[in-house]
């Protein structure tokens, strides 16, 4: 493989790590709590919302947006360091 | 100042401003007419793309149906903000690397075939049609309760504006438009609410306001007042659905993969300069989806412990001027079963009194909360901006795939720039029409259709185009193979339950107790598996497309878009 070829398969499977990281999390707040694990988590209450309630109507919009934010982060960072920003 | 004279200026005075935008911002050529250009800054297409997504659905609708749905609302909610996430990390920035100006530009190549280009090319159609025949009944209806004109005039009304616009601006035109639609919708939406979470619970940001207590010294959280008002009426608990897991599972995903995969959506981000761009479009346009996404759960319980304090055994005859204004649109009706002269509004159908349409809930809100007039006709020029984008949005995806994608690459690749300009105009006059006869003789599945059109998205698109980016062997009898079934096992799906065909069925015959909205997950899954299967049995991709997709998954070097 030539020196290219290689740095481009290691930008390739980091950033399949971040992805992966990123969307375990995507499904954890949405899937998760606010659906699967969603009668637990009502038991708990902050203010006038029932846990899994906010999760389900609030919480996994407001995680969601900031995951994009964090996938530009570290991808921007990324690319720097595989000399890929111009 | 009357609601109506306030209507006509807002209403007037955004239309204007559309037109000019139009008039500013005309197409030169078919790099103009598909991507603007190529050259949009990030925040402009997030902004863009936002009023693009956010339809007459999630302005007029979505709060409704909450309203009335409670918890089993949160499938909109997560579903069609979700998406963004699997759009942002797993197909734009690929897709704006490839640098093409449509989706079955990207299946055609990456599966160098003229077959997978027509299947492609006929989803997309059947996605954008059944979507954009709502869209042009939203203006239908905003008109005819606002401005008092006939709901047909105001479906003309709007067909002639989206057509000014998007024939002679394009893919340039529009986005302009779409910056200007999302300032007017955002906050025509947040203006109400505002002024509502503050007269119910005293705090002015309505995503608290939500979880916060009462204005009236009860000290009750406005969730559990709501919670006891439904209970007591034989509703479900507001907080708790009627729904099973499963199929609140599978909804979900199905509005989250058909949301990456409708193709309006897409194209968005074949606008940006650089892939670094695509990115962080996607990151702006969720941001500014979510203000109102997290706004509309909050105005759909005030909404609903308003209606049910306002009308819940009272005189019929004691109700606010609203109330008949909306029964006049049919949208509202009042039957005095037991002839009391008072209003049951309750969960037993032989006993409730009272029909409400969804679609009343953020159209009458501010109304039943007494706002000023302006504030009300605010609404109406809000709706109006969510209806037109979208629609304006779809038609462009139609003309596209018509022009460029059928006419150009399949039937006259030797056809003249100018000539093929000229073909995408011809196409979107074309489509606006078909769109505006479905919006004045609306088939009565409408409604029930928009939905679905995620699951043809999520059927169809969705698996094609990331094994397309993600697994380099991907070949195209598969990718056909896949397409084909998840379309057609979709298809005969929603028209088996929705419609009967087939030898119909009811909610006890849904396969795995997945009702036909997320059924789509089902058709996704089955796109994957087809693929797959058949991949085994026949020939790799060749060298030069293995080699295409390795360029993709780097993001340096983007050049402009480019259709040839």
């Amino acid at each position: 493989m030539s020196e290219k070829q290689k740095k481009a398969t290691a930008y390739w499977k980091e950033n399949v790590r971040y992805l992966f990281i990123l969307l375990s999390i995507w499904f954890t707040v949405s899937f998760g709590a606010g659906i699967l694990f969603k009668e637990a988590l009502d038991t708990i209450k902050i203010g006038g919302f029932k846990l899994g309630f906010w999760f389900a109507q609030q919480g996994s919009i407001y995680i969601f947006v900031i995951l994009i934010f964090v996938y530009v982060r570290l991808m921007n960072k990324l690319d720097k360091k595989y000399g890929y920003n111009d | 100042m009357s609601v109506q004279t306030w209507t006509y200026i807002l209403v007037g005075l955004t239309f204007a401003l559309y037109i000019g935008i139009a008039i500013w911002s005309r197409a030169g050529s078919t790099k103009d007419f598909y991507v603007a250009g190529g050259g949009v800054s990030p925040l402009a297409n997030g902004m863009a793309t936002a009023a693009d997504w956010m339809s007459a659905a999630s302005f007029i609708s979505m709060a409704g149906i909450i309203s009335f749905a409670g918890y089993d609302g949160s499938v909109y909610l997560m579903g069609w903000t979700g998406g963004y996430v699997l759009l942002a990390l797993l197909l734009a920035p690929y897709l704006r690397k490839f640098g093409k100006f449509t989706v079955p530009d990207f299946i055609g190549d990456r599966y160098y075939s003229k077959t997978a280009r027509i299947v492609a090319v006929i989803c997309a159609l059947i996605v954008s049609f059944t979507y954009v025949a709502g869209q042009m009944r939203g203006v239908g209806v905003v008109f005819s309760r606002f401005l008092q004109v006939d709901i047909n005039t105001g479906v003309i009304i709007g067909m002639i504006i989206v057509l000014f616009y998007a024939v002679l601006g394009g893919m340039k035109g529009i986005t302009y438009t779409q910056v200007a639609q999302y300032c007017v919708l955002i906050f025509a939406f947040m203006v109400p609410a505002i002024f509502i979470s503050i007269q119910m619970t005293g705090n002015p940001i309505p995503q608290l306001g939500m979880g916060s207590t009462l204005n009236d010294g009860s000290g009750t959280f406005l969730l559990d007042k709501l919670d006891g008002l439904s209970t007591e009426l034989g509703f479900n608990e507001y907080t708790d659905g009627s729904k099973s897991v499963t199929d609140i599972f599978a909804i979900t995903l199905a509005l989250m993969v058909g949301t990456a995969g409708l193709p309006h959506v897409i194209v968005r981000f074949f606008t940006v300069k650089k892939v670094k761009d695509a990115r962080k479009s996607a990151g702006l346009a969720l941001l500014l989806i979510a203000i109102l996404y997290t706004t509309a759960p909050a105005v759909s319980v005030f909404a609903k412990t308003n209606l049910i304090n306002t009308v819940s055994n009272e005189e019929y005859s004691n109700m606010p001027v609203w109330f008949k204004n909306w029964e006049e649109t049919g949208l509202l009706s009042f039957d005095d079963k037991n002839e009391d002269g008072k209003i049951q509004y309750v969960a037993e159908k032989s006993k409730n009194e009272l029909t409400i349409d969804n679609d009343i809930m953020v159209l009458a809100n501010p109304e039943i909360a007494d706002l000023p007039a302006w504030v009300i006709a605010l609404v109406a020029a809000g709706g109006l901006a969510a209806a037109l984008s979208t629609a304006a949005g779809l038609l462009l995806v139609i003309s596209a795939s018509v022009s460029h994608d059928l006419v150009k690459k399949v039937f006259k690749p030797n056809i003249s720039d100018k000539a093929e300009l000229w073909v995408a105009r011809g196409s979107a006059t074309i489509a606006v029409i078909i769109a505006g006869y479905f919006g004045i003789n609306p088939p009565g599945f409408v409604a029930a259709v928009v939905a679905l059109a995620f699951g043809l998205a999520a059927a169809s698109f969705f698996p094609a185009i990331v094994l397309g980016i993600f697994y380099k062997k991907m070949n195209k009898e598969g990718a056909i193979g896949g397409m084909v079934v998840g379309i057609l096992l979709m298809l005969f799906y929603m028209t088996k339950f929705k419609f009967g065909w087939f030898g119909g069925g009811t909610s006890n015959d849904w396969w795995f107790g997945i009702s036909p909205e997320g059924f789509g997950s089902i058709a996704m899954i089955a796109n994957f598996i087809v693929a797959i299967s058949i991949l085994q049995f026949t020939p790799e991709p060749p060298e030069d497309v293995q080699e295409i997709v390795e360029n993709i998954r780097i993001p340096s070097g983007a050049g402009e878009a480019t259709g040839h």
